[in-house]
């Protein structure tokens, strides 16, 4: 299989006042379509660096990110938002709902970056929000939905422009045990079933439990793979 | 277009501050709709003043009259279609309050030089037929409920009668002009020179002061200095001007209404400016982090900078026209006072164009910085 | 309690700093609603000074019947002695009735700000004018001699006029006349005026009708006596008037407009700024969340926050007013403005930004302040503690 993410010698520094910090050094990773990638580490390790830099959203400081064969770390900021409305989907720890919309017109909001009608753009939602198993709770506002049922509708919005990828940053850290379970599972069954690659941040092992594979990661740099 | 639902959601995410925004945009427009509206109704009768007319008053003031006799002289000289005079007769109807425009004129003259004033020709026969008869505005014969065949008693202030020394006259309704091009004229009160000047206790022989057709209107400078030449070192000496000039002098007498309005709403601007804009920018500032959840979504930030601007347009726009709608609505309740209608359109589009400014002006800085966001920054929440 | 509502808005009021943007709508909002209520007053209170205030009770007007202003008065010369020889009218030391036969026409002079046309008074008066307006002063300059073609202008004609220096001359019905004085009188509304002598005025104009007598009465109470004598003479068909009287209904029109613009324009702007201060009192109420949670928590009753928030608000539309009227005040006191006055000519008077103006000014900012506090004020004080303190 050929791999959907690869990361060549890629470092990142940011300028924290007057020092330069370099959160990742020289990394290489390289991820293959239809896989489930668990990234662990402590706090400050560069996990969510490393995420926002596959995910499009920052640009490394050397080295080459290529996301579904494209080379992403040079592209202009348009071309960066382009390339995440096509390949990318985001779940987040704390949902991040626009909490004015309902659940459906939060899941729509991707698909008015494309050409799509109104009746496909509605449909799509709602295709998006029965496979994650809450399409009779469409009407309601992120205010009227418990956690689990947000980061529900949090990931079919991820999901409804059908992205190359799904990115998930802690998705499971502000659930209860039971809740998470039930997140972890859905995102499993989207790997499964639908094929989705995913790649995931968390700190809770048992969260990484469901991956195909665990990440490791320290001050920076990748440990040595390790198949869970 | 497909952005408008989330638009309006992210308007109304706070329900009162943007009600109140709204609400005070409204407010202000209603005042640009009601003061520009009454700045607009006194440059209007300077715009709509015919180009083909020449008043002619005394020199010394407008209130000095000039002798009957000009009448001829003027109408002999070269450039000149016809005269028509008329006189300030100063009057009320039944009570002070009821103030009318009425002035003494020669019918035919009067039809002739004024063609934009509509009579029905049997009506104007009528006019000339009867001594007593008098031929009022539209407007003002609906005001007092006056119809054809009524007598109508109007005391003057100025003109007192031969007869009795009385200062009551009363004239017999024979006629009803209209003016298409213009209603706020169709409030005059018109009667005949030569029963007034017979009738009155002085100055007979005399005139308020004469309006003057020319033929071609580009002529109407030499026209004028010639008529001034012609008077000129006599004991009534003349000042010709274009009827522009003439209402032109005559408003500005009233006072700088336009610098006073200007200056109410350049104050009301400010305020109003600064208000949205504050609310604005808080708004923005709330909603950061779901600005940056767009961003990852992969909206553009020019996106997200139009978005955030055209938030801005629809709120000012909106509230601007239900501000303008409710100036309309209440314009017609100045007509008393201003001898206007209705509130000219071109109120209403300065006001929309006013909106579309102040919307960008409050609008573009907090998108500015919309589109500047840092996503990895706004998410981590610095 | 009292305490407790010092701390509450001790606090709050330390903390209104770090809400200083949202706080300047409120400042801002009213300070232009009332510097634009206040300039209007002023404009209505400087005619009004000016016109109202022209004249002196035991002085009187005489007009002809039917006539609202002097402009469309007439009076023959007969009529004339009839009324200043009537019973009641005081007397000089030579036992000379103190009046004046006065004749008025409008002459066009050219505004020194637009240089446009306006119409300016050009008033004959007789003989006794120093003893019947003893408020008048000439102040550069002499006093015009009669039977020479000479004219004393009014210091506000001459500010506001061109061409009204001293040695001017004026053309007026083919003759030329010389400016030879200033004068003053009090402010009032003879100060927009020229004057020259009756007699020499009349023959100019070649008229021999008057358009009004003034007399002084032997005290103010003689006025109804003397007003019997005029209206009960076969000879005359008159209207008396109390100079004040007289002055006030010419200011009528122009004040009620005035005032109708201040009442409209002042109300709505108002309105307005309720709405702006409700805005940043809703704001001000939620930033404070937490804090107002806390203190409801430890024990601290609904009132304190709610006074806090009226304090605020109250303050808040004071310093806005404050601010609104130093503008008025700065920009406009002393303004000279002139209109039409009924006369059909030029009334030219000063803009008096009043304590009384500043303090309606005042009140109705502190009105504004307390409908804006209103409901943020009842949210604050219905504030779920425990929902708010998870908020944050």
């Amino acid at each position: 299989m050929s791999s959907i993410v690869s990361l060549k010698r890629v470092a990142k520094r940011y300028q924290r006042g007057k020092q330069t910090v370099e959160v990742l050094h020289s990394l290489d990773l390289e991820i293959e379509a239809g896989d489930f990638v668990a990234l662990m580490g402590p706090s400050g390790s560069g996990k969510t660096t490393l995420l926002n830099l596959i995910g499009g959203l920052d640009r490394p400081s050397e080295g080459e990110v290529s996301v579904g064969g494209q080379r992403i770390d040079r592209l202009s900021g348009s071309a960066l938002a382009r390339f995440r409305a096509r390949h990318i989907g985001f779940v987040f720890q704390f949902y991040n709902l626009m909490p004015m919309l309902s659940a459906q017109a939060n899941v729509e909001l991707p698909l008015l970056l494309t050409s799509l009608s109104a009746g496909k753009r509605h449909q799509h939602a709602l295709t998006a929000l029965q496979i994650v198993g809450l399409a009779e709770r469409a009407k309601h506002k992120p205010a009227e939905l418990s956690g689990g049922q947000a980061q529900r509708v949090a990931i079919a919005r991820a999901l409804v422009a059908d992205p190359t990828l799904l990115v998930c940053d802690e998705p499971t850290g502000d659930l209860d045990r039971k809740t998470a379970d039930e997140i972890l599972g859905l995102l499993q069954l989207l790997n499964r079933e639908h094929g989705k690659t995913i790649i995931m941040v968390t700190h809770d092992p048992k969260a990484a439990e469901y991956a195909k594979h665990i990440l490791h990661m320290d001050k920076g740099t990748l440990a040595p793979q390790a198949v869970a | 277009m497909k952005y408008l639902p989330l638009l309006w959601a992210s308007l109304w995410r706070k329900k009162l501050r943007t009600l109140f925004t709204a609400l005070s945009i409204i407010i202000a427009f209603l005042l640009f709709g009601m003061l520009q509206g009454v700045n607009n109704a006194f440059n209007r009768t300077i715009e709509l003043s015919n180009v083909n007319r020449l008043i002619v008053i005394s020199k010394i003031a407008l209130t000095e009259s000039l002798p009957f006799s000009y009448t001829q002289q003027i109408e002999s000289l070269p450039g000149v279609a016809r005269v028509c005079y008329q006189s300030w007769f100063g009057s009320y109807y039944q009570d002070p309050k009821n103030f009318v425009f009425a002035f003494p004129v020669d019918p035919e003259r009067m039809f002739e030089v004024y063609s934009e004033f509509k009579l029905p020709p049997e009506q104007l026969e009528a006019f000339k037929h009867t001594r007593s008869g008098a031929v009022v505005g539209a407007d003002l014969a609906r005001e007092y409920g006056w119809k054809i065949g009524d007598r109508v008693p109007l005391h003057s202030t100025i003109w007192t009668r031969k007869a009795d020394g009385q200062s009551d006259w009363s004239f017999d309704i024979v006629g009803i002009y209209t003016v298409p091009s213009d209603r706020s004229q169709e409030n005059q009160f018109f009667f005949q020179h030569e029963y007034f000047d017979e009738a009155r206790a002085f100055a007979r022989g005399t005139v308020g002061w004469f309006a003057v057709l020319i033929k071609d209107p580009n002529q109407a400078a030499a026209i004028g200095a010639a008529i001034d030449k012609l008077f000129a070192n006599s004991q009534n000496e003349t000042k010709a001007q274009t009827e522009k000039e003439f209402q032109m002098g005559f408003l500005k007498q009233i006072g700088d209404i336009q610098f006073i309005v200007t200056r109410i709403l350049i104050a009301v601007f400010v305020a109003l400016l600064f208000a949205t804009g504050s609310t604005m920018t808080q708004s923005v500032r709330e909603r950061i982090p779901e600005l940056a959840v767009l961003k990852t979504l992969g909206f553009s930030d020019t996106r997200v900078l139009l978005l955030v601007l055209a938030e801005a347009v629809l709120l000012c726009l909106l509230s601007a026209a239900a501000g303008l709608a409710l100036a309309t609505a209440l314009f017609p309740k100045l007509k008393n006072m201003l001898q206007v209608v209705e509130l000219p359109a071109e109120v209403v589009f300065a006001g929309l164009g006013m909106a579309l400014l102040l919307a960008l002006a409050i609008g573009l800085p907090p998108a500015w910085r919309a589109m500047r966001l840092n996503i990895v920054d706004a998410l981590a929440g610095r | 309690m009292l305490k407790q509502i010092i701390a509450v808005t001790g606090m709050n009021l330390r903390n209104l700093s770090q809400r200083l943007g949202v706080s300047l709508v409120i400042v801002i909002g009213i300070a232009v609603t009332v510097a634009v209520l206040v300039s209007v007053l002023a404009m209505s209170a400087g005619f009004n000074k000016t016109l109202a205030n022209t004249g002196r009770p035991d002085r009187a007007i005489v007009l002809r019947g039917g006539s609202e202003a002097e402009l469309s008065s007439t009076i023959s010369r007969e009529n004339t002695q009839t009324i200043i020889d009537a019973p009641g009218v005081r007397r000089d030391a030579d036992g000379k009735p103190i009046a004046s036969a006065e004749m008025v026409a409008i002459i066009n002079l050219p505004l020194k700000t637009s240089g446009a046309d306006a119409n300016v008074t050009f008033r004959g008066v007789g003989g006794k004018l120093q003893v019947l307006r003893p408020e008048l002063h000439i102040i550069e300059g002499r006093m015009f001699r009669p039977a020479l073609r000479e004219v004393i202008v009014g210091r506000a004609a001459q500010a506001q006029f061109k061409g009204l220096g001293l040695g001017s001359r004026i053309d007026m019905r083919g003759s030329q006349w010389t400016v030879v004085g200033v004068f003053e009188s009090g402010g009032d509304a003879h100060e927009s005026e020229l004057m020259a002598d009756i007699e020499t005025a009349l023959s100019a104009y070649r008229r021999n009708l008057f358009q009004s007598v003034t007399v002084m009465l032997e005290s103010a109470d003689t006025f109804k006596a003397y007003k019997d004598a005029l209206t009960t003479d076969p000879t005359l068909s008159v209207d008396v008037k109390r100079e004040p009287q007289y002055y006030a209904a010419q200011s009528k029109r122009l004040t009620e407009l005035l005032n109708f613009l201040a009442t409209w324009v002042g109300g709505i702007m108002a309105l307005g700024a309720v709405f702006g201060t409700l805005n940043t009192m809703y704001s001000a109420v939620s930033s404070r969340q937490m804090e107002i949670a806390t203190l409801r928590a430890i024990g601290f009753g609904a009132t304190p926050v709610i006074v806090s928030v009226f304090v605020e608000a109250l303050l808040l539309s004071l310093i806005g007013s404050l601010l609104g009227g130093l503008l008025a005040w700065l920009f406009f006191n002393g303004n000279v403005v002139n209109t039409l006055g009924s006369n059909f000519s030029q009334v030219v008077f000063r803009l008096t930004v009043t304590p009384a103006l500043l303090g309606s000014g005042v009140s109705l900012a502190l009105v504004v302040g307390l409908f804006g506090g209103l409901f943020p004020a009842i949210r604050a004080a219905r504030l779920p503690i425990v929902e708010a303190l998870r908020a944050q």
